[in-house]
C-alpha cells in the first residue's frame, strides 16, 4: 500500500466532491426525462442547488473562518431581491430568459457582495459572541429595509421609495417589482435545474480552490489561532474579510436564482430561521467539510418535503440534531474513542508503506 | 401655545412608554449579563424561556383559574426548573469547548423551546389578560392613571413592570454583593478553577445563576405580555435579542449597566416607532452595531485585556 502525497489526496477528495454533484445531476435529469419524478420533487429542484450553495457559502464563514453569522438569509435576500429588479427591469432589453437569469444572477451577486463588504469591514474587528449577534442584527436590518422599499421601473429608470406604491411616481406602462411588505408579485419564472447545477459547481470551484490556496491557509490558521497567525505576519482583517465576502457574494447569487423559482416572494421569507435552517446543514455535514454541506444540504432538503407527517417536526428535530451533534463532537470520550480509531488505522496504513 | 403642550405631553407619553418597555428589557438583561458573566456564554434560550414563563402564568390563570400572583410563582418555579435542566443537560457538558460549539447548543435550545412550544400550544396568538386593571362601580375598566384630561397616560402595568425592575435591581446587588453565594458568583466570573480552589462548588454556583436568571425571564415575560397583550411560540425571541443587545449596551457582566441599557433602548425603541414603526428594529439593532465599534465595552462595562 502507498501513501499519497498530501497533493494528491486532496486532488482525489476534490474529484469525489465534484463527481458526486455531476453524478447527481445526470441521474437526476435522466429520471426526470423519463418520466420518474413527482412534480413536488421536481419543483424542489432549483431551491436545493441555492440552499446546497447557501450550505457551502455559510461553511466559508462559520466552518473555514470559524466566525459564526446568524445573518446569511440576509445577503440571500439582497441577492434575491436585487436579482429580480435586474431581471424585471431588462426584460425589453434582453429578451433571452437564460441570460437574463444570468445577469441576474451576476447583479444579486455584486450586490449582496457590496452588502458584505459594508457589514464585513466593522463586523469581522468584533470576536466570537459579539461577531454572531451582530450578523444576526444585520440580518434583521436588511429584512426590515427590504419591508419598507417600494421599488417601480418604467421608461424613465428605476425608482425607489420608502412611502408606497404611489410615490414611486411611475409613468403610464411602468410597474412596481418591488411592493414594501408585499414583496415581489409578479415575478417571471426563469431558474432552471441546469442553472442551479451550474452554480452548484461554480460555487464548488471557488470555495474548494479558495481553501486549497495560500489564503484559504491563512484563513484557517487564523481560525485555529488568531494571535500565532498574526505574529507570522497574516493580515486578520484582510483574510477573515476575503472569507467573507466570497460568501456573501455566493449567497446573493443562490439567492437570485431562488427568487427567479417563485412568481411571488417577500423579505419574510429570508428570516433567521432560513439562516438557522442554513447553519444547520453546514454543522450536520461537518464544520469545514464542502462535501458535508453539499450532501447534508440535498438530504436534509428532501426529506422533511417527502415524508409530510414529519413536516410540523421538522425543526424541533433539527434543533435535537443541532444540540446532539454538537455534545457529541465536544465530549471527550466520543473524540477519543474516534481519534483511538483513526490512530489504528494510520499506524496500520504506516506499517504497510514501510514493508514495501 | 397649546400646540407646544400637545407635543410636549405626546413626548411625555412616549417616554413614560419607552421607560416602561425598556424596564422590561432591563429584567430580561439581567438574565443575560449574570449568565455571560460567569459562564462567558450567551445563552440565546433566555428568550424563550421568557415564552415558556408567559405560557405558564396564562395557562394557571386562565384555565385553572388561578390568582394572578399565584401564576406568576408557578412560572417563576418552572422556568428555574427549565433553567437548571437546559444548564444541566445542553451546556455543563460543553464548558471547555470552544465558544462556537456553545453558541451553536444555545441556538439549538432556542430552536428546541421555541418548536415544543409550537407543537404544544398550537401557534395562534392568546389574548394575555390584562392584570393591572380593576373594575369600578360604574362597570368602566380602569388600567392605569390619567392626567391632563386623558392626554397623559399612565398605565398601572407602566408602574408595575417599573417598580419591579428597581426592586429585582436593588436586590441582585445586595445579593451579588452581601451574601455568600453572590459572593461566590463573582468569584466564579473572575477566575473558575481559583474559585474552586478556594472551595467554592463551580457548578452549584453556575446553576444558581441560570435558576435566578430563568425565574427573573418569567418575571420578565409575564410583564412583556401584560403590556402588549398577545402571546405567541415567538414571543419571546426578539424581545430576548433586544434585551442582550440592552446588555451589551449598558456593559455585560455590570447590573447597573444592564438596567441603564435597557431603559435607554427602550425609550430609543420606542420614539424610533413613532417616526417609522417598520425601522423602530433596524433602529434599535443599529444602536447595537454602533455600541460595538465605537465602545465595545458597553457604557458601565470594564475593559478586560486580552492574555497571551
Amino acid at each position: 500500500m502507498k501513501t499519497l502525497s498530501p497533493g494528491r489526496k486532496r486532488l482525489i477528495d476534490n474529484s469525489i466532491t465534484y463527481g458526486i454533484v455531476i453524478a447527481a445531476y445526470i441521474i437526476l435529469q435522466i429520471m426526470n426525462a423519463g418520466g420518474h419524478m413527482s412534480p413536488s420533487l421536481q419543483g424542489l429542484l432549483v431551491p436545493i442547488c441555492a440552499y446546497i450553495t447557501m450550505a457551502i457559502s455559510l461553511n466559508l464563514v462559520v466552518g473555514i473562518s470559524g466566525e459564526l453569522s446568524l445573518g446569511h438569509a440576509g445577503f440571500m435576500s439582497v441577492g434575491a431581491f436585487s436579482g429580480v429588479v435586474a431581471s424585471m427591469s431588462l426584460q425589453q432589453a434582453i429578451p433571452s430568459g437564460s441570460i437574463r437569469l444570468a445577469v441576474s444572477m451576476v447583479v444579486g451577486a455584486l450586490c449582496a457582495g457590496v452588502a458584505g463588504l459594508i457589514v464585513g469591514v466593522p463586523v469581522l474587528r468584533l470576536r466570537g459572541d459579539y461577531l454572531a449577534i451582530v450578523t444576526l442584527a444585520f440580518g434583521e436590518i436588511i429584512k426590515n429595509i427590504i419591508n419598507v422599499l417600494y421599488v417601480g421601473v418604467d421608461q424613465n429608470g428605476i425608482h425607489f421609495s420608502t412611502a408606497n406604491e404611489m410615490a414611486l411616481n411611475l409613468e403610464e406602462g411602468g410597474m412596481a417589482i418591488l411592493k414594501g411588505p408585499m414583496g415581489v408579485t409578479s415575478n417571471v419564472k426563469l431558474s432552471s435545474f441546469t442553472a442551479g447545477f451550474i452554480l452548484v459547481m461554480i460555487a464548488l470551484v471557488v470555495a474548494l480552490n479558495l481553501i486549497n490556496s495560500r489564503s484559504g491557509r491563512a484563513i484557517m490558521a487564523l481560525r485555529d489561532n488568531r494571535i500565532a497567525a498574526e505574529s507570522v505576519g497574516i493580515g486578520a482583517t484582510k483574510y477573515k474579510l476575503m472569507a467573507f465576502v466570497t460568501s456573501a457574494v455566493m449567497a446573493g447569487a443562490a439567492g437570485a436564482l431562488y427568487a427567479m423559482n417563485f412568481s411571488s416572494f417577500a423579505a419574510k421569507k429570508f428570516d433567521f430561521n432560513t439562516s438557522i435552517l442554513i447553519l444547520v446543514f453546514v454543522v450536520l455535514g461537518g464544520l469545514g467539510n464542502i462535501r458535508g454541506s453539499v450532501i447534508a444540504a440535498a438530504l436534509l432538503y428532501v426529506l422533511p418535503e417527502l415524508l409530510r407527517d414529519f413536516y410540523d417536526y421538522r425543526m424541533l428535530i433539527y434543533a435535537v440534531v443541532l444540540i446532539l451533534v454538537m455534545l457529541a463532537t465536544n465530549n471527550p470520550t466520543i473524540k477519543g474513542f474516534f481519534a483511538r480509531f483513526f490512530r489504528k488505522e494510520k499506524e496500520e496504513t504506516a506499517k504497510g508503506g514501510a514493508a514495501q | 401655545m397649546i400646540e407646544k403642550e400637545v407635543i410636549v405631553l405626546s413626548l411625555l407619553n412616549n417616554l413614560i412608554n419607552g421607560i416602561s418597555l425598556g424596564s422590561v428589557y432591563a429584567i430580561i438583561a439581567l438574565g443575560y449579563t449574570m449568565v455571560y458573566g460567569i459562564a462567558k456564554m450567551l445563552n440565546f434560550a433566555h428568550g424563550d424561556v421568557i415564552m415558556v414563563g408567559a405560557y405558564i402564568c396564562f395557562f394557571a390563570t386562565q384555565n385553572f383559574g388561578l390568582n394572578p400572583v399565584v401564576g406568576v410563582i408557578l412560572a417563576m418555579l418552572v422556568c428555574t426548573v427549565l433553567g437548571i435542566v437546559i444548564e444541566r443537560l445542553a451546556y455543563k457538558p460543553l464548558r471547555s469547548a470552544p465558544s462556537l460549539a456553545v453558541l451553536i447548543t444555545a441556538i439549538g435550545v432556542s430552536y428546541f423551546l421555541q418548536n415544543s412550544a409550537l407543537l404544544m400550544w398550537k401557534s395562534d396568538p392568546k389574548i394575555f389578560p390584562k392584570f393591572f386593571s380593576y373594575t369600578d362601580a360604574e362597570g368602566t375598566v380602569h388600567s392605569g392613571i390619567t392626567l391632563f384630561d386623558g392626554q397623559l397616560t399612565i398605565t398601572y402595568v407602566a408602574i408595575v413592570t417599573v417598580a419591579a425592575c428597581v426592586v429585582i435591581m436593588i436586590g441582585l446587588t445586595l445579593f451579588t454583593g452581601k451574601t455568600k453565594m453572590g459572593k461566590a458568583m463573582r468569584a466564579c466570573s473572575e477566575d473558575k478553577s481559583a474559585a474552586q480552589l478556594m472551595g467554592i462548588n463551580v457548578n452549584t454556583t453556575i446553576s444558581m445563576t441560570f435558576a435566578i436568571g430563568s425565574a427573573l425571564a418569567a418575571i420578565a415575560g409575564v410583564l412583556l405580555c401584560s403590556t402588549y397583550q398577545t402571546l405567541m411560540p415567538t414571543t419571546g425571541s426578539l424581545p430576548g435579542i433586544k434585551a442582550f443587545t440592552a446588555a451589551v449596551f449598558g456593559g455585560i457582566g455590570s447590573i447597573p449597566g444592564a438596567m441603564l441599557g435597557g431603559i435607554l433602548l427602550g425609550i430609543i425603541e420606542i420614539f424610533a416607532k413613532t417616526v417609522n414603526t417598520q425601522l423602530s428594529d433596524a433602529v434599535v439593532f443599529g444602536v447595537l452595531i454602533v455600541v460595538l465599534l465605537v465602545k465595545p465595552t458597553g457604557l458601565l462595562g470594564k475593559a478586560v485585556r486580552e492574555k497571551v
